[in-house]
């Protein structure tokens, strides 16, 4: 499989902590994928890492082979739309969608006007004077006119209403249709983009706990609902990920298929089976960690860091 | 549309299998794109490909180098045939699981999809 992206042994140490702890992973070429995990976990640091706006404390990246420090020819082929992307004071978006022109050699203007049309942006306005969401459109007008051959959106929806996140996914859909690319989506509403996302990247406490395919994440685990004595004695010596009940009724959620005569077997107990969605997964795996002090001091170092 | 539990391109793939079915798209009449697919159900082009390539390795679909997918001759005998086999598993089986449970006789269920099947009067 074509890798764009490779890292290896990955660290990074803010002072007294880990926010990356020896991180390996590839990105395939012409991909889509969620890059997905708590606040704190360590993705913005990855990231900035991978577009050499941050240095690793130790580890090795590779962009397109190269290590992309200080390499234009890299650098070009990238694009990091940044959760709160700083401009100058006196910039109008009108600005930051010109330079960005400068700096994408495959940009495409036609695509940029019909974004800022259909993301109605003010194009005279300061970047200063914008709101919350329409500087989010600005960012994501900017991931998607670009054309970049890697483009990493981190958190790109903030203040973006229903309706507008709609009109994002729906053009980075067609858009990656017609022009494949390398698409990394950071995002916390994995329900909304888990059918846009081809792979999943799950960052947990700095190391990566979960790297497959979006169709094989949602297979991994399974939910039982029933009498709760029925239900412990079917799972006995299952990798329990859930456990909640009321009264005697019992849901349990677990690691792992069924067989088609263990679903039998269940059913005719009277034990219903149901599927797990990818963030109610997501959401299990990574609430067993409970953040401590640690996390938190990772979370605001990335956040100063913005 | 789209739900849970189900791999995601065996959805589409049922979705096309039913336009053929109710004779939406005729044989030999050119099928979805890919890209219109992923674009319509919202969903990742690899998915809608995976849908795709299901049903012509069932030989429903086939293509046409540099045109694109065509629903085969007889695509619509072929798909009828395999939902048949499935009624009864996928709707008479927990049809009568729920009478047991709610203690309905297999005759009581026969009299009501009789009941059921006959017009209504107005």
């Amino acid at each position: 499989m074509d890798s764009v992206i490779e890292v290896r042994n990955l660290t990074k140490r803010y002072k007294d902590v880990l926010a990356l702890d020896d991180v390996g992973f590839d990105i395939r070429k012409d991909t889509i994928y969620g890059f997905l995990g708590r606040n704190g976990a360590g993705k913005t640091t990855a990231m900035s890492i991978l577009t050499a706006q941050n240095l690793p404390s130790s580890g090795q990246v590779r962009v397109f082979g190269e290590d992309p420090y200080e390499n234009a020819r890299v650098l070009s082929r990238m694009c990091f739309v940044r959760e709160s992307q700083k401009y100058p004071d006196d910039a109008t978006s009108r600005h930051a969608l010109a330079s960005a022109r400068l700096f994408f050699p495959r940009w495409d203007q036609e695509l940029a006007d019909d974004l800022v049309e259909e993301f109605q942006l003010p194009l005279k306005r300061t970047i200063k004077k914008l709101s919350r969401g329409q500087l989010s459109a600005v960012g994501v007008i900017i991931g998607l006119a670009s054309r970049a051959e890697i483009t990493f959106f981190d958190e790109p929806y903030l203040g973006l209403d229903a309706v507008a996140r709609q009109i994002f996914y729906d053009r980075l859909l067609t858009d990656y249709a017609e022009h494949p690319r390398t698409v990394v989506l950071s995002s916390h509403l994995i329900d909304e983009v888990s059918n846009l996302i081809e792979r999943v990247l799950v960052i947990d406490g700095g190391r990566i706990i979960m790297d497959e395919s979006t169709e094989d994440a949602r297979a991994l685990a399974t939910n039982v609902v029933g009498d709760a004595a029925t239900v412990e004695r079917a799972l006995h010596g299952r990798e329990v990920i859930h456990r909640e009940s009321l009264g005697r009724v019992a849901s349990v959620t677990f690691l792992g298929r069924l067989d088609a005569a263990e679903r039998d077997a269940l059913a005719s107990a009277g034990i219903d089976l149901a599927p797990v969605s990818l963030q109610q997964l997501i959401v299990r795996l990574t609430q067993q960690r409970t953040p401590g002090r640690d996390a938190f001091a990772a979370a605001a170092q990335e956040g100063s860091l913005r | 549309m789209i739900e849970e539990g189900k791999p995601l391109f065996v959805q589409i793939a049922e979705q096309v299998g039913d336009s053929i079915v109710d004779g939406s798209i005729a044989e030999e009449a050119q099928a979805p794109s890919t890209n219109e697919l992923a674009a319509f159900y919202r969903i990742n082009p690899a998915t809608a490909a995976k849908g795709v390539n299901m049903l012509v390795d069932k030989g429903v679909l086939y293509k046409r180098r540099g045109i694109g997918m065509f629903v085969a001759a007889g695509a619509r005998d072929l798909l009828l045939r395999e939902r048949r086999n499935d009624f009864a598993l996928r709707y008479v089986q927990p049809l009568l699981a729920e009478a047991r449970r709610i203690g309905l006789e297999p005759d009581d269920v026969v009299s009501l999809i009789r009941a059921g099947a006959e017009p209504a009067t107005p």
